[in-house]
């Protein structure tokens, strides 16, 4: 025990010592929060000045479509001759040259030196769609609040039935943090489940190997190999919450609630309708994410998570240190490496599948099956689309799963660490296996 | 008294048998060779006493108890395949590789700071072993096998990438170790340094073990009753002279001086030859041809 835990801490101090993983916890927030922050930002930065049109109307009808803006200015010319008009458009530096010829139907032309910004062509469209349209609405006799009158839009209220009562539900907020669940756990064994390969065969490269295991027992560089690096990954991820927090809230203090959700706070919204809620937000869609939030299933979806993350993390990791005591180098692993990331990638994408359809076949077995359930779980009790029975059987099947892999990969990595030069076949991994 | 005894040691691999009913006997503060061809289950016995694989059959003793886990912390072994981590600072390695032999912290960093002087390596403790040359990682590797003072050391190999001038001061490190009264083990290809520094030996060949106890008995054993005998005089004479009991191996003649191989047979003396030889000129001298290790090493692996 006390081996394991000196193996551990060696494993975890070199590795957060790197210079790779202190950037890479730096940086990564920057990014994410990049991420999210950036088009805000850059919505932000638009240039707001004031920009000249110059307008050629041909049919001489649009003259009132054109009024100035803040930052649109329109200057109307009459010059008919074409050549000329487009000469004084360029001496005169103005944004761009609209040209509205007479013809059926009418015709419209943005001339400008540069590809124009998509928001002044938006803009230009925009004033003489709404100039016809009224034009439009004034020829058949109808007015606009005719029209709007007659439109209409709703928004769904959903809420879960039990028999405990009815609570509001919202069927975003479910689906974001099931799916989040989903990457994260699949991010985490994929990065991490590939360090437990490298560091193994690092260790045979070195040979360094043999030298530790006169003193330690394999099964316990293994375990103290794995357990570190999933702390490492754990440190990583707790201070990539911690700084994307920090930056986010950084961004806030400092820019102001304009480019944030207003302020709220949660406690307030606790055992309240949506109409309060809406009352206080102004918005359906954005009371109802809140409350989503609020009452969202957060125990027993952090639970499960945390079971079937480290359930998956050990299975794989323990897969990924039999192929790293196998091989001589990492070139040698593709043959290994296969049948192991295949399910694990198999189980990603068919997530955004079992997203929609959380009850049906493909989501019952995915979660069933070892190799997948520590993706697809989450998921469906994140969407509360489950039976206790079946979280019970997948839970077991995968914590079962993981002790036979560890054991049987504690036998292959004991043979295959002091094997060397030597090309390794699926029926040598299986006799290794029956080696006493 | 035995340090370490194994009894009847077998060792099957899938495809090859490794060690068949191999028994030694490791007396304490001795150095022992352990020789044989590449592939004859060397290294094999070897990980078996470091408890890394297990035998199929037969025990391993150490300190008359049967071979645990615990036993661990009393062995120092440097494995022919050996590294260490090479981005890990020199110091802090050593430290690491000590606790895992079961040293505290405390008492692990006073005894390597010890070493580091008596090395003449104290300037390397914060530096990463990828800075260090091959040689120089070596000594580091020696220094970690060493630290926890174990009662038995066990050395696989221990000359094969050393210079000579490493290789010397290797050997009398071993030498060292053994008058502080550590039991040395080693296997390795290099005969001189058998003739050298071992005490007693086994050779072992195609997994059974062909020859072992003392050097010096061994070299008796192996003995064929040559003389080499230099003379002044003429070897035309001496030759006719030879009858059925002795056998001229080879002669080499310079100017008036002759040196002669001759094997005795049947029961006669070398004092017999010697008394023959009176005869033939002025003797200078008379010299049992003693075997050396290497040639033992052929001859039983090649007889076997």
């Amino acid at each position: 025990m006390n081996n394991i835990l000196l193996i551990l801490k060696r494993e975890y101090l070199t590795r957060v010592k790197k210079k790779s993983f202190i950037i890479m916890t730096i940086v990564g927030p920057v990014l994410m929060a990049a991420l999210f922050i950036a088009p805000v930002w850059f919505a932000m930065m638009e240039d707001d000045a004031q920009k000249v049109i110059s307008v050629y109307d041909e049919t001489g009808t649009y003259r009132s479509a054109f009024t100035d803006s803040e930052n649109l200015k329109f200057n109307f010319t009459e010059e008919t001759d074409r050549e000329k008009r487009e000469d004084s458009f360029l001496k005169s530096g103005n944004y761009a040259l609209l040209t509205i010829y007479d013809k059926n139907p009418d015709e419209y032309v943005l001339f400008s030196e540069k590809t124009p910004d998509i928001s002044v062509k938006e803009q230009v469209s925009g004033r003489i769609e709404g100039f016809i349209e009224a034009e439009n609405f004034k020829r058949l006799g109808i007015s606009k609040n005719q029209i709007d009158s007659a439109k209409t839009e709703i928004y769904l209220e959903t809420y879960t039935i039990s028999e405990a009562g009815i609570e509001k539900s919202s069927a975003e907020v479910p689906l974001m943090i099931g799916f989040a669940a989903a990457i994260i756990i699949y991010m985490f064994i994929f990065l991490y489940g590939v360090q437990v390969m490298r560091g193994v065969i690092e260790e045979k490269v070195n040979r360094v190997v043999e030298v530790l295991i006169s003193s330690v027992k394999p099964f316990q560089l293994m375990a103290g190999k794995i357990i570190g690096i999933a702390m490492v990954a754990l440190t990583q991820f707790l201070l990539w919450g911690i700084l994307t927090l920090f930056i986010v809230g950084f961004v806030y203090f400092s820019f102001g609630a304009d480019i944030m959700p207003q302020n709220i706070d949660a406690g307030q919204f606790q055992n309240i309708s949506s109409e309060q809620a809406e009352q206080i937000l102004g918005n359906s869609f954005a009371a109802d994410t809140i409350l989503g939030f609020v009452n969202f299933n957060w125990t027993t979806t952090i639970i499960s998570f945390l079971i079937f993350f480290i359930g998956g993390y050990l299975l794989y990791a323990s897969l990924f240190a039999a192929i790293g005591s196998a091989v001589d180098n990492e070139t040698d692993t593709q043959q290994f490496m296969l049948p192991v990331t295949i399910p694990l990638i198999l189980a990603f994408v068919a997530s955004q599948g079992i997203i929609r359809n959380p009850d049906g076949a493909m989501a019952f077995w995915f979660s069933i099956i070892p190799l997948t359930s520590p993706i697809v779980m989450p998921i469906r009790v994140a969407l509360e689309r489950y039976e206790i029975w079946e979280l019970v059987l997948s839970g077991s099947i995968l914590i079962l799963s993981f002790i036979a892999s560890v054991w049987l990969a504690a036998k292959i990595y004991r043979t295959g660490i002091l094997m060397y030069g030597k090309k390794v076949s699926y029926k040598e991994l299986w006799k290794w296996l029956r080696y006493r | 008294m035995e340090i370490l005894k194994t009894n009847k040691v077998v060792k099957q691999f899938e495809n090859h048998r490794a060690l068949t009913d191999v028994s030694i006997n490791v007396d304490e503060g001795t150095i022992f060779g352990l020789l044989g061809p590449n592939g004859a289950g060397k290294t094999t016995l070897i990980r078996i006493i470091n408890q890394i694989t297990a035998p199929d059959e037969g025990e391993v003793f150490l300190f008359n108890e049967k071979l645990k886990p615990e036993h661990i912390k009393n062995i120092g072994y440097l494995p022919e395949e050996r590294g260490l981590y090479k981005k890990m600072k020199v110091g802090e390695q050593a430290l690491y590789f000590a606790q895992l032999k079961g040293m505290t912290k405390g008492a692990a960093k006073i005894r390597l700071k010890n070493l580091f002087e008596k090395f003449d390596i104290n300037g390397w403790w914060d530096k990463k072993v990828e800075e260090l040359s091959k040689g120089m990682q070596q000594k580091v590797q020696f220094i970690i096998t060493i630290v926890h003072e174990p009662d038995l050391l066990i050395f696989d190999e221990p000359f094969s990438g050393f210079d000579p001038i490493n290789s010397d001061l290797l050997k009398k490190e071993i030498i060292e170790l053994k008058e502080n009264g550590a039991t040395i083990i080693f296997s390795t290809h290099n005969m001189a340094s058998v003739e050298e520094v071992c005490d007693n030996i086994a050779l072992i060949n195609k997994s059974k073990k062909i020859l072992d106890g003392k050097v010096s008995e061994i070299k008796k054993q192996f003995k064929s009753n040559i003389f080499e005998i230099v003379f002044d005089g003429n070897f035309n004479q001496f030759s006719a002279s030879l009858t059925a009991d002795y056998k001229l191996i080879e002669h080499i003649q310079k100017n008036q001086t002759v040196q002669v191989k001759v094997k005795i047979q049947n029961e006669l003396s070398p004092n017999d030859l010697l008394s023959k030889m009176l005869n033939f000129g002025k003797i200078i001298s008379f010299n049992e041809v003693i075997p050396n290790m290497h040639d033992i090493f052929i001859k039983a692996v090649n007889g076997n």
